[in-house]
């Protein structure tokens, strides 16, 4: 089969094509998809991609998660299907209340960029089953708006539930609480995370790595483990 | 037309990096006496009438829309004629 994996499109998404890019690495059929449409298309999971939707006004994320197809959004993500909010796409998840807690500005002020190491903390969700707890990977990291808090009683539910997907390794680039990085819903079909897996799929294009400069594929096996998940879940 | 004030805060036990940025310019510039400096938003929506209905549907607004209760509260809803 001819697993369809749909990026949404925001005004100001800036790497819904490096998005579709990786789906069609991955084996998959790219589908984009508009916010402003009810219309899901058919697809088997979803990307929300990164950038600085609306120009992060009112806050990051906040007026995209209002989207009209975000009410099929998070239809979509209550019967199971594998939904990946990267960056941006992981602040409208935050502001949609399909993961918990929330994204403040950068503990320093600064924009951030700057090719990231990251533990696995969970990899019994759709995006991370071909990472193995305690894996780390490098991913590249590019955001002002990053800093993951919650309050301490959400703090003590993600950890009691399993529901950090990543933690950042090595150093804490932007203050976030706990060190989380990305986080997972509790059936591991929704997954958002800070960092770019979509810019970390082409030896020659992605991240530095200790192997050779720009070598790092790691991002890739996001996007072939979110279509094996949907090929075992339709066989 | 009545105007609405909603006036948002981040929440007082989280770090709020934009006031802790003009805190240490301020003290920088030698200005001393003054300690925290806190960074919130302020909505001025422009309404027919500001009758409770309204006033109920501001309220709504406010905590779903202008503020996210994760991580700021909203601190004051006015009316100014």
């Amino acid at each position: 089969m001819t697993v369809r994996v749909g990026v949404i499109t925001f005004p100001g998404s800036l790497d819904d094509g490096d998005a579709r890019r990786a789906v069609r690495l991955a084996g998959a059929e790219p589908v984009a998809l508009w916010h402003g449409s009810h219309d899901l298309e058919g697809v088997d999971a979803l990307v929300l991609p990164g950038g600085f939707s609306y120009g992060d006004y009112l806050r990051a994320g906040a007026i995209a998660a209002l989207a009209p197809i975000m009410s099929e959004v998070k239809d979509a993500a209550a019967k199971g299907m594998p939904i990946l909010g990267i960056c941006n796409g992981f602040q409208m998840l935050v502001e949609a209340h399909l993961l918990p807690g929330g994204l403040i500005r950068n503990a320093h002020q600064q924009f951030i960029r700057r090719d990231q190491r990251l533990v696995v903390e969970n990899a019994d969700t759709a995006w991370t089953s071909e990472f193995r707890r305690g894996q780390e990977i490098v991913i590249p990291l590019k955001n002002a708006d990053g800093g993951y808090i919650a309050s301490d009683e959400t703090l003590a539910r993600i950890q009691g539930e399993n529901l950090v997907a990543f933690r950042y390794a090595g150093v804490n680039p932007n203050g976030s609480m706990d060190d989380i990085a990305g986080l997972t819903n509790e059936h591991g079909n929704v997954v958002g995370l800070m960092p770019h897996p979509e810019h970390a799929i082409e030896p020659g294009f992605g991240p530095d790595t200790a192997v050779a400069m720009r070598s790092g594929v790691d991002g890739l096996s996001f996007f072939t483990a979110a279509v094996s998940a949907v090929v075992h879940s339709a066989a | 037309m009545p105007t609405i004030v909603v006036d948002v805060m981040p929440k007082a036990e989280l770090l709020d990096p934009q006031g802790k940025a003009v805190a240490g310019a301020l003290q920088r510039l030698g200005h001393a006496g003054f300690g925290d400096v806190r960074i919130g938003k302020r909505f001025e929506l422009t309404v027919d009438t500001a009758d409770e209905q309204t006033l109920a549907a501001v309220r709504t607004i406010a905590e779903e829309i202008l503020s996210n209760s994760v991580i700021e509260d909203v601190v004051g809803i006015e009316v100014v004629e």
